[in-house]
């Protein structure tokens, strides 16, 4: 079980409280926990990543067990305590005001 | 007995104003999408319950809401926004050119005959069209990809497609503004366009009286005189007799005739009403002193109407969406300011009160007229 944590205005989107748990079949990559993410909620299309290709939209960011996974590929393997769901994968809006 | 819906779009959030025909008790809900820009909401005239929002942040892009009832519940809707073909360039601010890409939905407008039916003007400018109540979009390109396309440029707040009229005597017929492109119309429900900017004249660009480039802030048009057309231009108030194809400047007596709404009486076609704001550099009223202006002669001919409205020390703005007129017996009207207050005249303008006072920055007002 791969654990998520959304930003506030996204769990409000989703309509969940903390995080999300996701089963994730196959290899635990950022682009596999993201469609399981969007699977689940479909309402987060779009919001995190664009509705093709899946680019990152410019004020979100990734981060995990202590590393800034923006810049990272895909499907590159996520750092194993996130596979396993001993950490979360945090998905983060970039600080800003407004 | 009748009853109005007053819909809020604010920089943080959406709010739900009701009240009886007397519109002096108001019963205020909100906000819905808390922090979240709303920049339009907009009933459905074929059905009151259907609303539609437009719910956009820069962190996380575009959402469509839909309340089936009245504004008490809400779900997301679809919010994907693809150009149905590959995207061209429009110009820059600096005049090179530049991609075009989607931003946000600045306008919704449902059509009066289906309730699962709406038009969305977005940013960057174009139309798209739902058929299915907002779950998905298809673009109607034409517009888009007019030939004067490329010389398109982004006025301050980007360039948006702000303004979609349905013209109700002549299905087919569609009008639709650009920040800083111009006015537009389709004669086939949108396939194809025409730029009609004829008697426009615009500082700030490198011809005056240019086919396009014009930065229209809205158009309003009332139901049974279709073919007259008022427009709130960045300056100038104008005015066409012929859907379009030609207009005059009825900006007479203004004081300033920067700004930004304008709109018309429910019941009387002559009568329409502006916001003068100083200027495009001073976003703010004359003097310090909040007045709407008022017209029973179509133009040219203004009174100031000032009770109720603070005549001292009063620098908000009055954004382009965010003025709408109800149709009960004795027309009602509506606006709200960049300093959050929503005011209300149930006499067509000749006293106004605050329905509220410290809302967030308003974006967009519209009233629905419920029986």
């Amino acid at each position: 079980m791969i654990r998520v944590v959304l930003p506030a205005h996204l769990r409000t989107l989703a309509r969940v409280n903390g995080e999300v748990e996701l089963q994730v079949d196959g290899p635990a990559t950022q682009r596999s926990v993201l469609d399981a993410l969007e699977d689940r909620y479909p309402m987060l299309r779009g919001t995190i990543r664009d509705h093709h290709g899946g680019r990152r939209r410019a004020f979100i960011r990734f981060f995990a067990c202590e590393l800034d996974l923006s810049h990272e590929q895909p499907d590159a393997p996520l750092p194993h305590a996130v596979a396993t769901g001993a950490e979360p994968y945090l998905v983060v809006g970039a600080m800003a005001g407004g | 007995m009748s009853r109005v819906r007053v819909l809020v779009g604010t920089r943080k959030g959406a709010f739900v104003l009701n009240a009886d025909g007397k519109r002096d008790q108001w019963d205020v809900s909100g906000p819905f999408f808390p922090g979240w820009e709303i920049y339009h909401v907009k009933g459905s005239p074929a059905d009151p319950a259907r609303l539609f929002a437009s719910q956009t942040s820069g962190w996380f892009g575009q959402v469509i809401q839909r309340s089936d009832d009245g504004g008490a519940t809400w779900a997301p809707v679809g919010n994907q926004f693809d150009y149905a073909t590959e995207p061209g360039t429009h110009q820059w601010y600096d005049g090179t050119p530049h991609p075009w890409e989607f931003a946000r939905v600045w306008h919704l407008e449902p059509a009066p005959g289906n309730p699962d039916t709406v038009y969305a003007g977005v940013e960057d400018a174009g139309l798209f069209r739902s058929a299915d109540g907002g779950q998905s979009w298809a673009e109607l390109p034409g517009l888009r990809t007019h030939k004067s396309g490329p010389d398109w440029a982004p006025g301050a707040g980007g360039m948006c497609l702000h303004t979609i009229i349905l013209d109700p005597a002549r299905p087919g017929r569609i009008f639709a503004a650009i920040s800083a492109a111009g006015a537009f119309r389709s004669d086939d429900a949108g396939q194809t366009w025409q730029p009609v900017n004829r008697g426009l004249h615009s500082e700030g660009i490198p011809d005056e009286d240019a086919e396009v480039g014009h930065c229209v802030h809205r158009l309003a048009m009332h139901p049974s005189r279709p073919e007259v057309l008022y427009m709130q231009k960045h300056w100038d108030v104008m005015r066409s007799d012929d859907a379009g194809d030609s207009w005059h400047e009825v900006s007479g007596n203004l004081p300033t005739d920067f700004g930004f709404p304008i709109d018309v009486h429910a019941h009387e076609p002559d009568t329409i009403y502006v916001v003068p704001i100083t200027s495009d550099s001073h976003h703010f009223p004359p003097e310090g002193k909040l007045r709407v202006y008022r017209s029973r002669t179509g133009g040219d001919d203004w009174e100031a109407l000032t009770r109720g409205l603070p005549q001292e020390h009063c620098y908000v703005n009055v954004l382009r969406d965010a003025m709408a007129v109800d149709s009960l017996d004795e027309c009602g009207v509506y606006f709200g300011t960049t300093g959050g207050q929503v005011y209300a005249s149930a006499d067509a303008g000749d006293t106004w009160a605050p329905i509220v006072r410290d809302l967030p920055a308003v974006l967009s007002v519209e009233v629905q007229t419920l029986s």
